[in-house]
């Protein structure tokens, strides 16, 4: 089936068997390998990406309910010369060691961020430690991502 | 300290790729003409395989070809080793049955692969693994640990299922020592069964060149160079010059990943044997159910105390699962690994431990994150814990008295070892400082006061890394030496390439090895590139595992840096018109002692490619190897304290607060370090609290999908308090010691002394999940223990 959908602001038609997933998408058809699979019951966050603001886990969104969406992944949220502040604070922080778990884990902290803001909230360690429970870290102890989160969302907030 | 060298926490230079997206792990590989594996894996425990009926699943779309474990056999395939021999008491050696990539004749657990799907896409290749209709006449299995003997024989080859029955110590003088105690504590423990669960899952693309003859495989390994070796020489895939093994960005290991497993070889063969590239990426629940599980030891042991609380012999009995098939190292885990651990910080005169390996129908059990040297800790700081409580002491004066003082070093063990350095009672004491201990008693009261029980628990641990003097590991049974290799190539611009035969798969060597030769150097810490991973890149290595990548891996990069100063320095005297002894080296300067003529470090590597002006006897070129193979191990140490909440009307175990101290010797990156011990600490934690890898009696795996073992996910754990004290490895150039384990070593004692101080009980078992701790609370409510 046809799937037309704009990923990181560049605009895509194509053609694959209607049970594709949208990371498989991202990551055969576009070649977007940033956004990692780590399990298959919908429950490790590696997949994370932005589709029309708001975090998924692509593993679990058929490319299909994709049609019409914009998708942000990790590879569009900030570029080496421009980080993202989320980037920069995980990279300040050490919140990453093999970095598989980076990419899903900076997205669903960059939705974190953008919904307390929304609901007029503001985040704190116990927070984000909620907020973050559906995204696994193996390396990390969660330790420095916190902190990382932490960081980031007073950096978005001064910036903003 | 400059801002970059050792002691400096510069940040990584890996981040960069990893939090863009472009990291490149196994399965981000693809090759033109590429074709997608699925295995057909045992739904049975114990089996007997009567007849493999493939037609069904050639027919699916799609599907090109079906390998299974008879072609693999057909085809005079080796089985995979194991690659340290470990003997019995009687002199013996293990048992070690066949294993064959793919099972041909029987099947031993659930997942074991015995054919190989080969198709167009992913799904088409499972489709064609579900359409193989294969009979099995179902046998007889067992799962736990302490059933194996009485269970039906799994390998002829190990009659009771016994591999091997090994010792260590002076049985009659520990069991006289214990018959003479003042006081005697004895504990039954049972280390719980882990699933290692890197985050990336195992993963392999092969490539067969018919041109030359070369099979190139990119995988998901701790160590290419190891696994080239095995394929090569015991598999007999390809020649070991004809076989590349590339391990590039790798999702972390723990252990997991160190291991030759049946899917990364049947890959190999596959793509041999039918000349285009194969590819195969595990599901989490293939990961489950095949990579190499962790711990599952039950053990009786006995803790003599003379009458000031001084200990006198420690005896321990513990039988290990080594699972179905003995993994790549699993023999030396729960023998060189842990019985020689058992003197822990103490001054324990006589110990004298048994283990009995025994095989089960389950994953096969190999090393994960501490190997061994959790369990020893979870053994002895079980014990110390409650020998204190038994006694009325306090539990950190009971083992301050106990420790080994640091006039006592090099300190000779009961058990084999000899520890060159440390101090414990330093460590002992800042963590003492830093959770306020004296103030937990107001603590306790006051959460007493909000309904919550509050408990305080230690754990003082020692482990051996840096991993190892060969001729002492080849002695023991090693099949390999266990020296690693580092070569440093100064490229004629002064810049560096460093290959090394460590792997970071997580633990930022791109960084900490560039900040050994930079700040050795005296170079910029950009100018310095780390190669790693690749069996055609990097000359030979023995890999990251262990804790031993900075101990023994970055010794060898600081002996090979250290050949290029001293080649630098022939031929800056060259250049000074200096006696070789006049010329010093200093911050990447060559200078004329008397003179104060100098010429940088980046002339001297020009002048090396150039040599126009040059000494006559000397070659040109500036590049440089070393193999380094430690003398002894190394022994990071330190003690580890935790605060837990208990509710006790839901069971829920808070980690209130949770102190690490650490000796590591000396700290190349404090942010590097502090990132390894707090996963260490999570996964600790999380054996504590949390992970179990369950089979039920009939060796189904229960726990086999993240709906059913349970992660620590970010809310499950605190911030972690950590710091470190310092005593320098005695006998590495760099005075380090290791840090990647000690976290899953110390964690885990420290979390269950804790909730049983909460809860006023003796025992509970690990993971003291909700349900265990309201059992127990309710239990000590009506009197119970
Ligand atoms: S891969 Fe999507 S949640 Fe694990
Ligand atoms: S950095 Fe390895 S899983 Fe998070």
């Amino acid at each position: 089936m046809n799937v037309t959908l704009t990923v990181n602001g560049s605009h895509h038609a194509v053609d694959v068997p209607a049970d594709t997933l949208l990371v498989d998408l991202l990551r055969t058809e576009l070649g977007l390998t940033g956004t990692h699979v780590g399990c298959d019951t919908s429950q490790c966050g590696s997949c994370t990406v932005i589709k029309d603001g708001v975090s998924v886990k692509s593993c679990t969104v058929l490319a299909a309910q994709a049609e019409g969406a914009s998708i942000t992944t990790i590879e569009g949220l900030g570029s080496a010369d421009d980080l993202h502040p989320m980037q920069a604070a995980f990279r300040e922080c050490h919140a990453l060691q093999c970095g598989f778990c980076t990419p899903g884990m900076i997205m669903a902290a960059v939705d974190l961020v953008r919904s307390a803001k929304a609901n007029g909230a503001a985040l704190d360690e116990r927070s984000v430690r909620e907020g973050l429970e559906g995204n696994f870290c193996r390396c990390t102890g969660y330790h420095n991502i916190v902190r990382a989160v932490l960081s980031a969302a007073a950096q978005m907030e001064a910036t903003s | 300290m400059s801002s970059q060298g050792i002691g400096a926490s510069v940040r990584r230079t890996e981040d960069m790729r990893f939090i863009t997206g472009r990291g490149r792990y196994t399965d981000d590989f693809n090759l033109p003409r590429q074709t997608h594996a699925a295995f057909a894996r045992s739904p049975y425990p114990h089996a007997r395989i009567t007849g493999v009926d493939t037609s069904a699943a050639k027919d699916v779309p799609g599907v090109s070809s079906v390998l299974t474990g008879a072609d693999m056999a057909a085809d005079g395939l080796g089985g995979l080793p194991c690659g340290w021999l470990v003997k019995s008491k009687d002199g013996s050696d293990m048992k070690q049955p066949p294993h064959p990539p793919l099972a041909a004749e029987r099947v031993n657990y659930v997942g074991e692969p015995y054919a190989i799907v080969i198709a167009d896409t992913p799904a088409a290749a499972r489709a064609g693994a579900e359409a193989i209709i294969a009979d099995f006449e179902e046998l007889d299995a067992v799962a736990a640990v302490d059933q194996a003997i009485h269970a039906a024989t799994i390998h002829p080859e190990a009659p009771e299922n016994r591999c091997y029955l090994w010792s260590l110590g002076e049985e009659e003088a520990t069991n006289e020592a214990i018959e003479a105690a003042a006081h005697v504590t004895s504990l039954k423990i049972v280390n719980n069964r882990l699933i290692p669960n890197a985050i990336e899952p195992r993963a392999a693309l092969a490539n067969f060149d018919a041109s030359n003859g070369e099979i190139t495989l990119y995988t998901t390994s701790q160590n290419p160079h190891l696994a080239r070796l095995i394929l090569a020489a015991f598999v007999q895939i390809a020649p070991e010059h004809k076989l590349r093994i590339i391990a590039p960005d790798v999702g972390g290991g723990f252990g997991s990943k160190i291991f030759v497993y049946s899917e990364e070889t049947a890959v190999a063969w596959a793509a041999k044997r039918i000349g285009r590239p194969v590819k195969w990426t595990a599901t989490r629940s293939e990961s489950f159910l095949a990579d190499a599980h962790g711990r599952d030891h039950v053990t009786h042991a006995d803790l003599a105390l003379d009458a000031d609380g001084r200990f006198t012999a420690l005896r321990v009995r513990t039988t290990a699962n080594m699972g179905a098939y003995l993994s790549t190292f699993a023999s030396s885990v729960p023998t060189y690994l842990y019985g020689t651990l058992l003197a822990g910080q103490y001054k324990t005169p006589n110990i004298h431990v048994e283990v009995e390996a025994v095989f089960t129908n389950t994953a096969p059990v190999d090393a994960y994150r501490g190997a061994g040297r959790p369990e020893a800790t979870y053994v002895l700081e079980r014990l110390v814990e409650t020998a204190a409580r038994e006694l009325n002491m306090d539990p950190a004066e009971l083992r301050r008295k106990n420790f080994i003082q640091p006039e006592d070093f090099p300190y000779q063990t009961p058990v084999a070892l000899e520890y060159d350095v440390g101090d414990y009672e330093a460590s002992l004491n800042k963590a003492l400082e830093l959770i306020d201990y004296k103030g937990f008693p107001e603590r306790k009261k006051e959460a007493n006061a909000r309904g919550r029980k509050r408990g305080i628990g230690f754990s003082c641990y020692i482990e051996a890394c840096g991993l190892a003097p060969s001729q002492l590991a080849i002695s023991l049974g090693a099949g390999v030496g266990l020296y690693e290799s580092g070569e440093v190539r100064v490229n004629p611009t002064g810049s560096v390439t460093v290959y090394t035969g460590s792997h970071s798969h997580g633990q930022g060597h791109e960084t900490t090895f560039a900040q050994i030769v930079a700040s050795r150097l005296g170079i910029p810490f950009e100018d310095v590139e780390i190669v790693h991973g690749d069996t055609g890149r990097v000359e030979f290595g023995l890999g990251t595992y262990g804790s031993r990548s900075a101990a023994v891996g970055g010794s060898a990069i600081v002996t090979a840096t250290d050949k290029v100063i001293r080649k630098g320095a022939r031929i800056a005297a060259h250049l000074l018109d200096a006696d070789l002894d006049e010329v010093d080296f200093e911050d990447g300067i060559y200078k004329h002692r008397s003179s104060n003529a100098s010429k940088t470090f980046g002339e001297v590597a020009f002048a090396a490619y150039v040599p126009a002006d040059y000494p006559n006897d000397l070659e040109p070129g500036l590049s440089e190897k070393a193999f380094y193979d430690p003398n002894n191990f190394t022994y990071p140490a330190g003690t580890h304290i935790c605060e837990v909440e208990v509710d006790p009307d839901t069971g829920t175990v808070e980690v209130v607060t949770f102190v690490a101290v650490d000796d590591f010797g000396t700290v190349i990156n404090p942010m590097i370090v502090e990132g390894q011990v707090h996963g260490g600490l999570a996964q600790g934690i999380g054996q504590a609290l949390f992970e179990h890898g369950i089979y039920d009696d009939f060796g189904q795996l229960i726990t086999g999908s993240y709906m059913d073992y349970c992660m620590p996910r970010a809310d499950d754990l605190p911030s972690f308090k950590v710091d470190t004290t310092v005593t320098p490895c005695s006998h590495n150039p760099l005075g380090v010691k290791g840090c990647g384990e000690a976290g899953a070593i110390g964690a885990t004692p420290a979390v269950i002394n804790a909730i049983t101080d909460a809860l006023g009980i003796r025992e509970i078992e690990m993971p003291a999940t909700p349900e265990r701790v309201w059992r127990a609370c309710k239990t000590a409510a009506e009197g119970g223990q």
